[in-house]
């Protein structure tokens, strides 16, 4: 029982991690090409991206945090 | 050794070795409301302190500062400073940035210091401990609503919590925007915590390698990779310093004005 809560618990952090990373990686591919378009806006881009890749991270260190308390309780 | 506290010596407790709360001074223990509460004075607790005086000492003498040319410190601080208000406050706040600007410095220079003193080695990161970043979210929770509170006043800013919708949809989306209002503080304290303690967690693994596989080509790769990874923890420091007081001028924007 213990390797299975370990082995969810490293699965889990790999998902996570997936989804933070296609997840950023879109939101970085959108601001470059907005500001290869209309460089004149890369400040508001830039802000928009670091916020919206802020919140994704949150949501990922979530599921990290949680995968670690599965780590830390077995 | 120090990797092996907790129940059981061969298992590494990490959450024990990332606290590191042993106290220096015994100061109070009681409990309230069934929650052991101490006020001992722990390393997180010194460092902590640390960094709000090294804040206090800087910035006030920065800012005693006669003249408009900038000498010594001032040169490295108030392009910060600038940036944070040009960036942040100014596009949030437009016309009152200067009314708000101090908080945020205030919150962005505290966390930096926090970050940044928690990476000389054998001293301790006060900003990976989930009670000192809980205690800034509920700062970022109080100055959120005391900036709806003072621009629009109690009743408007009480209305403006559900946006305009159809009343149907009216009594939801009051359930969506409470959970909302715990939700920001909360992501903004577990967002830092977490940044802050998965380097450091990276780092001790890479370091753990060394004892599991003894010997020198192992040591190599994970002092290099660990030197690599402090590193990009001194650009978290910042980042992260920089991405709290971004949403939080963000979030004190959106509650100082509300959408109609």
């Amino acid at each position: 029982m213990e390797g299975l809560a370990m082995l969810g618990a490293g699965i889990g952090a790999g998902i996570a991690t997936l989804g933070a990373g296609l997840g950023i990686g879109k939101i970085a591919s959108g601001a470059v090409e907005s500001i290869a378009r209309q460089p004149e806006a890369a400040g508001d881009i830039r802000g928009s991206m670091i916020l919206t890749a802020a919140l994704i991270e949150g949501v990922a260190l979530f599921a990290c945090a949680i995968c670690f308390m599965i780590q830390a309780k077995f | 050794m120090i990797l092996a506290a907790g129940h059981d010596p061969d298992r590494i407790d990490i959450l024990h070795h990332l606290m590191d709360s042993e106290p220096y001074f015994h100061v109070a223990d009681f409990t309230l409301f069934g929650q052991a509460i101490s006020l001992d004075i722990t390393k997180h607790v010194l460092l902590m302190w640390l960094a709000a005086f090294l804040v206090i000492v800087l910035l006030t003498s920065i800012s005693r500062q006669k003249g408009l040319v900038p000498r010594g410190l001032r040169n490295l601080i108030e392009p910060v400073l600038l940036f944070i208000k040009d960036e942040l406050a100014v596009p949030n706040f437009h016309d009152k940035a200067d009314k708000y600007v101090p908080f945020l410095w205030t919150t962005f220079f505290f966390i930096l210091f926090c970050n940044l003193l928690g990476l000389i080695p054998g001293s301790a990161t006060a900003t990976g401990n989930l009670s000192v970043t809980a205690g800034l979210a509920l700062c970022s929770f109080f100055a959120i609503h005391v900036t709806g509170i003072r621009e629009n006043g109690l009743g408007h800013y009480l209305a403006s919590i559900v946006p305009p919708v159809p009343w149907w949809l009216w009594p939801l989306l009051l359930v969506v925007e409470l959970v909302g209002l715990v939700a920001k503080p909360f992501a903004l304290a577990v967002r830092l915590w977490a940044n802050m303690n998965g380097g450091h967690i990276v780092i001790m693994v890479l370091m753990g390698f060394i004892f599991l596989f003894k010997n020198f080509l192992a040591a190599g790769i994970s002092v290099a990779a660990a030197t690599a990874i402090y590193m990009l923890e001194i650009f978290v420091a910042l980042l992260q310093a920089y991405v709290f007081t971004f949403l939080t001028a963000v979030f004190m924007g959106m509650a100082a004005h509300p959408e109609h």
